[in-house]
């Protein structure tokens, strides 16, 4: 049974993944990207992961595909691009497949050189962060968000703070009399605050 | 009678290398900075597929915790990486990764 939904899902993924790479429609590239990210959360339920597979459809397939989409039909660049055109002129594809290959060889080289275990220590009985098969996932990994890594996990809501500020200071529109003009300068002057 | 070929994690680490190699030559390809995105996009999920595949290996639940970090960095790394190309794009509708050399010096 694992064998069957492995080989369905792997499939999909990698047909998926090399519809976002070969599209010359971004439209088409992100729904390619829909499909794999699926993908992924099957392959996610298959090894047990339920909760990461639930937020992987939420977040990912919900929310910055989506974002993806809601960029491409505000700004009309929904049109395809011409694959005929290399980035750096003759030769960079072949280059980029090569190292491609080169970034698929060295796991695969670590893999086979290890017997399919390329892996470190686990943990051992007695862990705090041992999976343990009686208890839900989402339960161990709020105990572990919240015991071992709640510094990081702090740090991780500043980050997502700096994004949201990030991101209004880049889409707002600025003139670039405003950047000179300082407004404080006109507080006083009620026609300028009009 | 057919032998059932058993799924190993291995099998699980070889897609999620495939997956890598595949975003990272859509990366270096393509031009349009909103697939390049979605390159990106696909490594992260090749990662945190070989993290919940290392979880299970090691019956350790830290790898699915730091998916949870990766998902979070993904989402933060969308907003402003989709803002920037915004920028850009309402300036240039026709622009290119290549177009990205204004703090060149």
């Amino acid at each position: 049974m694992e064998l069957f939904v492995f080989l369905v899902a792997g499939a999909a993924c990698i047909a998926g993944a090399l519809g976002v790479v070969l599209n010359s429609n971004p439209v088409h590239a992100a729904l390619s990207l829909v499909g794999t990210l699926f993908a992924i959360a099957v392959l996610f339920v298959a090894q047990e992961a339920h909760f990461l597979a639930a937020v992987q459809v939420i977040v990912y397939a919900g929310a910055i595909v989506v974002l993806f989409l809601f960029v491409l039909m505000l700004l009309g660049v929904d049109r395809s691009e011409d694959l005929s055109i290399e980035p750096l002129g003759a030769g960079q594809r072949i280059a980029a497949v090569v190292v491609g290959l080169a970034i698929l060889a060295l796991p695969l080289l670590a893999l086979a050189s290890t017997d399919g275990d390329a892996t470190g220590a686990g943990a051992q009985p007695g862990d705090a962060n041992l999976l343990q098969e009686d208890t839900a996932d989402v339960a161990q990994i709020g105990a572990s968000l919240f015991t071992t890594y709640l510094f990081s996990f702090e740090v991780t809501s500043v980050l997502l703070v700096i994004a949201v500020v990030g991101a209004v200071v880049l889409a707002r529109k600025v003139k670039r009399a405003d950047l000179v003009d300082d407004p404080l300068t006109h507080a006083n002057d009620p026609e300028a605050l009009e | 009678m057919i032998a059932v070929a058993e799924v190993t994690p291995a099998w699980y680490l070889v897609l999620g290398s495939i997956l890598f190699a595949i975003g990272a030559v859509g990366l270096f390809v393509r031009r349009n900075p909103l697939v390049m995105f979605m390159c990106v996009e696909l490594m992260l999920n090749a990662v945190t597929l070989t993290f919940v595949t290392f979880s299970r290996m090691l019956d350790d639940i830290d790898g699915q915790t730091v998916v949870v970090f990766v998902l979070v960095v993904a989402a933060a790394e969308v907003v402003v990486g989709l803002g920037i190309i915004v920028a850009l794009l309402r300036k240039e509708p026709t622009a290119t990764a290549d177009d990205l050399n204004v703090l060149k010096g």
